[in-house]
């Protein structure tokens, strides 16, 4: 995926592994599966918790429902699938009984993106973020790493509320430290610069920290932000950004036009006038393809952000 | 009806090419789904090959009978019925899942001659198929739509709102084919989310319920004879199969749902379905 900088490491382990270890701690811990148990990783919950984990079968809608009641009942409610099955297809479901009555339902899906691959369009959710935040009441969280999804898993427990915790299929880059605080709504920031500020989330913050070295090079200092959390958006710490460095680029593996890069353009717009540019999937489905292939074709690259940002640096000459 | 020995032997060759062509690719491909794909293969067998009235060459042809494959991650046992009845070249079944292929992960109608509708999620199919024949009879054209669907996919609440429309439609222009392999992704159906006792749900839901052995040709034919004799509903037609069937190590193996053969498996497979390691 990366270049052989990063170490590779696979979020739907660090999420079966945090699920086992919430287990242990916690009675109330509920993990719904819908025949993909094996792919998302709640198979690891089953193995240690058979009594407190449901296969609802290819069921998804059925399952949101369930898992509603569950936390209508006291219950701590994790229901994973993949994230084309976990929005999309359960999007009223997800809506009227688990956003709108506020259930403590965490919907931590896998497969997100076009990196799925081989499977093609139909399987590659790139609006899920844009369905999800759109939801009052919800809270949408893409985990940077390994390490992330750890914290955001625990926080999502401690977190009065639904959460929609989105995981890639294939290992990612690991781009945090083990100990580096998270706390949902705040971004970090993981290069400092005071030229331009690259705003990433999920797997293209590690394009975004390359695309600063490569910025570098030509004497451009770049910020860079991981951007995790998508709702509630950390405006301040997006405001504060850029005003100090002047421009922004956005990167996201997701719909250009309806994902992160559009909300942080919406924060902005209504805040500081900066040049602005993103970068994602243009208004199109997915296909088939190798992960990486799939990447280079959508433009989900450290080139397209540093033309990107080369780009915002002429504007803000202006 | 009688069924001639040469008809059945000319299927059984079908079924067997369709087959060796279903493991070139997923193997070429490295991924792929070839539990489901070899279970289904002698049902599409006989519809491309007997049952249906299709024409390769005119894949738009007003009169055709439509197939629509509800349960998509079976496209390799579709893309090779395809092929092999003459919609494209045998040769475009390598470039399966590739970057700019026609022949996506998943059916997609716009990217490849023949292919009815565009599924892979499942569970959506039956409804497009209720669609597909309500069209027939609003213009009056004799018509069949055949869909095939999982049993796992009869989880899904959708199968049975359009099994529902469908008798309440009284469309007997609609043949459904459960390919009752008795696995699912995660395991096997009556320990993952029973759905048995199954030929009742769908008696209970008005349809006219056929059960057989989905391997054996004779069985196969009779039903979508008998199918197309009944009138005033739709047909469903549980067909008894064995996932990964023709491969031994991926016959009943929950663990070939969803992955290629390395190597020295495909080798093997090649082996057993009677072909050297060149695919002849
Ligand atoms: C709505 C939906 N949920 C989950 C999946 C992932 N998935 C692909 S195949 C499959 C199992 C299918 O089982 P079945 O319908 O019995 O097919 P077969 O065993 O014949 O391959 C699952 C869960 C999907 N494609 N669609």
């Amino acid at each position: 995926m990366a270049s052989s900088r990063w170490k590779m490491v696979s979020q739907r382990d660090a999420y079966a592994e945090t699920l086992v270890a919430l287990g242990a701690e916690r009675k109330d811990v509920v993990v719904l599966s819908a025949d993909l148990s094996s792919s998302v990783r709640t198979s690891v919950f089953a193995d240690h918790f058979p009594e407190r984990h449901f296969n609802i079968g290819i069921a998804e809608q059925n399952m949101m429902g369930i898992a509603a009641g569950l936390a209508a009942s006291g219950k701590t409610v994790f229901a994973s699938t993949f994230a084309i099955f976990g929005t999309g297809r359960v999007y009223d479901q997800v809506r009227q009984s688990i956003a709108y009555p506020r259930m403590k339902v965490n919907i931590v899906v896998t497969h997100a993106g076009i990196t799925v691959g081989g499977d093609g369009a139909t399987h590659q959710m790139i609006e899920d973020i844009a369905l999800m935040r759109g939801l009052p009441n919800m809270t949408v969280i893409v985990p940077v790493d390994a390490y992330e999804t750890k914290k955001a898993i625990r926080a999502a427990v401690s977190y009065d509320g639904p959460t929609y915790i989105r995981l890639g299929r294939s290992e990612v880059p690991l781009v945090t430290q083990e100990n580096d605080p998270f706390e949902i709504g705040k971004a970090a920031t993981m290069v400092d610069g005071k030229d331009v500020t690259l705003v990433g989330t999920g797997i293209m913050v590690a394009k975004c920290i390359e695309a600063s070295d490569e910025l570098r090079k030509h004497g451009v200092e770049a910020r860079v932000i991981n951007m995790s959390t998508i709702k509630p958006l950390d405006v301040k710490t997006l405001v504060k950004a850029a005003r100090e460095t002047g421009g922004v680029v956005t990167a996201e593996e997701h719909s250009v036009s309806v994902g992160m890069g559009s909300a942080v353009a919406l924060a902005l717009g209504e805040n500081v006038h900066v040049p602005m540019r993103r970068v994602g999937i243009e208004d199109t489905f997915g296909e088939s393809g190798e992960s990486e292939e799939l990447m280079e074709k959508y433009g989900l690259t450290v080139e397209s952000i540093v033309d990107a940002a080369h780009d915002v640096l002429r504007r803000k000459g202006r | 009806m009688v069924y001639t020995e040469q008809l059945i032997e000319q299927l059984r060759e079908r079924a067997r090419t369709v087959r060796v062509r279903i493991i070139e690719m997923i193997f070429t491909a490295k991924s792929g789904h070839p539990g489901g794909s070899l279970s289904a293969t002698d049902i599409m067998a006989a519809l491309y090959f007997h049952v249906m009235k299709h024409k390769p060459d005119d894949p738009k042809w007003e009169d055709r009978d439509r197939f629509v494959l509800s349960k998509g991650h079976a496209a390799p046992a579709l893309y090779a019925c395809l092929a092999e009845a003459g919609y494209f070249p045998v040769e475009e079944l390598k470039t399966f899942r590739k970057l700019g292929s026609m022949l996506q992960g998943h059916p997609d109608m716009r990217k490849t001659p023949g292919v009815e509708a565009s599924t892979g999620s499942e569970g959506q199919g039956l409804s497009m198929g209720v669609g597909m024949a309500l069209a027939a009879k609003l213009d009056r054209k004799l018509t069949t739509t055949y869909v095939l669907l999982g049993d796992g996919e009869c989880d899904c609440g959708q199968i049975w709102e359009a099994a529902m429309s469908a008798s309440f439609f009284k469309l007997d222009n609609l043949v459904a084919i459960v390919d009752r392999n008795k696995l699912q992704l995660d395991g096997p159906t009556e320990q993952i989310m029973s759905i048995e006792p199954l030929i009742d749900k769908w008696k209970a839901f008005g349809w006219h319920a056929l059960e057989i052995d989905g391997h054996d040709f004779k069985e196969i034919l009779g039903a979508f004879e008998n199918a197309s004799q009944t009138k005033g509903r739709s047909t469903v037609i549980i067909a008894h199969t064995l996932k990964g069937k023709g491969v031994s190590f991926m016959e009943g193996a929950v663990a070939f749902h969803g992955k290629a053969p390395n190597k020295e498996q495909h080798a093997q497979a090649m082996k057993e379905l009677g072909v050297g390691a060149d695919g002849k």
